[in-house]
Order: C-alpha cells, then structure tokens, then sequence
C-alpha cells in the first residue's frame, strides 16, 4: 500500500467515527460546539500517534500473550501526558472536556489501531496510519460539532450566523448528538456508494 | 435519603448512556436483542460494582496516601483490567452456568469507558464507600434500562419499513435520539 492512500483513508473511506463506528462515547459526548470536537480530536490524534509510534519500534519485544496490557499501559502513559499538559495550558477546554480525556485510554479507536495496525506494520506506516486516523477522527468530531453548534446556538467556531434565539436548543444538547450523528453517517454511506 | 436521591439521579436524570454519553459501544453493539441486552447488564453490574470498590479503595490507600494522583488513569484501566481476567477465571471455577451466561461478554468490558467513567467519577464526586456502591449500582440498572429499552425499540425497527439511506446504523442512533428526549423528561425531578 503507497503512503498517500494509507494516509487519507482515515478521512471519508475508513472513517473511523462514520464507517468503523470506533470511539463513539467521546464523539457523542464532547460535541456540543466544533471546538470541543477539534480539541477532543487533536488530543486522540496525539495519543494516536505517539502510541502507534512506541508500539511498532517495540512490537517484537513484546510477548503475544501480554500484548494488550502492555498497550493499555502505553496508551494509558500518553494519556496522562495530554492530560496534565491541557490541564496546565488550556484550562477551559480541559474543563470542558471533563471525564473524557482519561475516558481516552478506553476510546476503542487507540487501542484498535494499535492490535490491528501497528502491532503488525513498520514505523513509517504506524505514524502515517496514526496521523491520518486521527485526522480523520478530528475532521468527524469538528463536523458533528459544527452541525450541532449551526442548528443549536446559530454559530459555528464561536462566530455568530444568526441570532440564538432562533436556534433549536436540542441540538446541543444530549438528543441532537444521536440524531445529528445518525444523518451524517446516512450522508457519508451515500457518498461511499456513490 | 441520600442515597435515593444518588439513585433516582443515575438511574433517571443523568442517565449514563443517554445523557452522559458511557458505553455507548455495547449500547449499539449487543442491542440487537433483548437476551443478549439483560447478559451484558449482568456482566456490567457485576463488574461495574466491583471495580468502583477496589478503585476506591486503591486511590484512597495507595494514590492519595502517597500523593501519585497523576498516576490515576494507569492504576485505574490496569487494575479494571485485570479484574476482568479475575473475575472471568473465578466464575469458570466457582460457577460455570454463570459464567456460560456472561462469558462472551466479560472481555468486551474493559473497553467499557463507563466502567473507569464511574469509577472516576466515584471520587471526582468526594463519595465515601458506601455512597460509591450504591452509585455504582445505580449507575449499571441505568445502563441496563437504557439497553434493554433500546434493544426491545430495535427488534421492532427489523420489521418496519425504514427509507434505504437510513437502514441500520442511522435510524438505531436516531431512536437512541429520540429515547434520549423522552430521558430528558426527568430532569429536574432532583
């Protein structure tokens, strides 16, 4: 497999969030606005990397049977380092991301990529396989987030479309993330058939 | 007292699939019957209460003791971990039919985030023990009610005739939607 296609497979075709249905706790959960998405995204997308990283330079160390302990704690390492690193710099989006950024270690995307890809490929298409997925992951987060922020609050990054108060409230809050979610993986499949 | 108000407040008001949004992977995975949706709550339960226990007791004799709060994430999905393993070895000895009953589940649950979810939140809250099971416990009839009603909404939504875009996936999280509306009923009851 070339680079190139390894890399954006993440994004339409193998969508991790739209076609595999991986990591959906944080993506329901932290997309009220396309900031929360972005941030959440960008911090799996580092946990993604530097764990596909350290695990494809040690996979043969590894003993088969121990593996995916021996992840879970890689994973977990990483975790902790977004975690006090947001905590001291970015506060409010620490805040706001509350329980799901040590909910990461669980996000079944991680740990699926590590079992499925890295634990079998070499270092180049660990990293390429981990930027592009988790790319992908942020690009759906920050969607959903978006649509969400759009119909629920009339703004999208914080900028004002049109006036809240013609806004439909239940889109930000916990109904609209299934419902937004459920027409965009209707919209995707159809663009994959297509 | 307390402790109604803890469960009726899990159970109903911040329910933790619809309105907290843990364990949303076993909600859409194994919700495609009721039978198999009543198993993995039992296997939830089980493990769930287990777990907030010896979390507990670990952050508060091992981690606030030695001041290595940071180490938290790690010690926890670690030992939830191997509690899982724990748990699935002692029930193949002690008591096959249950553990026929729960085997295929038990290893789906460490990737559970609304295990260590509820385990964190045990001592983001300040609980003490006994105030933590009964959270605990609340928290996986939560999990269980939102599952079983969600699997018996999909064995119906097999029979009914669903625009073709939105076969499977999409028309199942728009039900959780719409069965997360009429969640949102409760709130305000504590």
């Amino acid at each position: 497999m070339n680079q190139w296609t390894n890399f954006t497979k993440g994004f339409i075709k193998e969508n991790p969030v739209f076609v595999l249905l991986l990591g959906m706790c944080p993506t329901l959960g932290v997309t009220s606005s396309a900031i929360n998405g972005l941030g959440m995204g960008l911090a799996t997308t580092f946990v993604l990397v530097m764990s596909n990283l350290v695990i494809s330079l040690i996979k043969s160390q590894i003993p088969s049977k121990v593996r995916i302990p021996s992840f879970i704690v890689i994973i977990a390492a990483f975790v902790t380092v977004v975690e006090l690193t947001m905590q001291a710099y970015l506060p409010s989006l620490f805040k706001s991301l509350g329980l799901f950024i040590p909910l990461i270690v669980v996000n079944c995307l991680v740990l699926g990529r590590a079992e499925a890809f890295a634990s079998k490929n070499n270092l180049l298409s660990s990293l390429v396989d981990g930027v592009g997925m988790g790319l992908g992951f942020s690009f759906a987060l920050t969607l959903l987030g978006a649509a969400r922020e759009f119909f629920g609050a009339g703004k999208i990054f914080d900028i004002v479309v049109y006036p809240e108060d013609y806004g439909m409230l239940l889109f930000v809050l916990a109904p609209g993330a299934f419902i937004v979610l459920g027409y965009l993986i209707a919209l995707i499949n159809r663009m994959n058939k297509a | 007292m307390e402790y109604i108000v803890i469960i009726i407040a899990a159970i109903f008001v911040n329910n933790i699939v619809l309105n907290q949004f843990l364990g949303i992977c076993p909600f859409l995975g194994v919700s495609k019957k009721i039978s198999t949706a009543v198993g993995m709550t039992g296997a939830v339960t089980f493990v769930m209460v287990i777990a907030t226990i010896v979390t507990y007791l670990i952050q508060l004799y091992i981690l606030n003791a030695y001041g290595l709060q940071f180490l938290q994430t790690i010690f926890f999905i670690l030992v939830i971990a191997s509690l899982v393993q724990l748990v699935e070895i002692i029930l193949k000895k002690v008591s096959p039919a249950l553990y026929q009953a729960l085997g295929v589940f038990l290893p789906l649950i460490t990737t559970n985030c609304a295990i260590l979810g509820v385990a964190i939140l045990t001592i983001q809250k300040e609980f003490n023990l006994m105030e933590g099971v009964v959270y605990a416990i609340a928290n996986a009839i939560g999990f269980g009610l939102a599952l079983v009603l969600f699997a018996g909404l999909r064995e119906h939504l097999d029979l009914v005739n669903v625009p073709k875009g939105l076969k499977g996936t999409p028309i199942a999280l728009i039900v959780a939607g719409i069965l997360a509306m009429a969640f949102m009923g409760f709130s305000g009851l504590v």
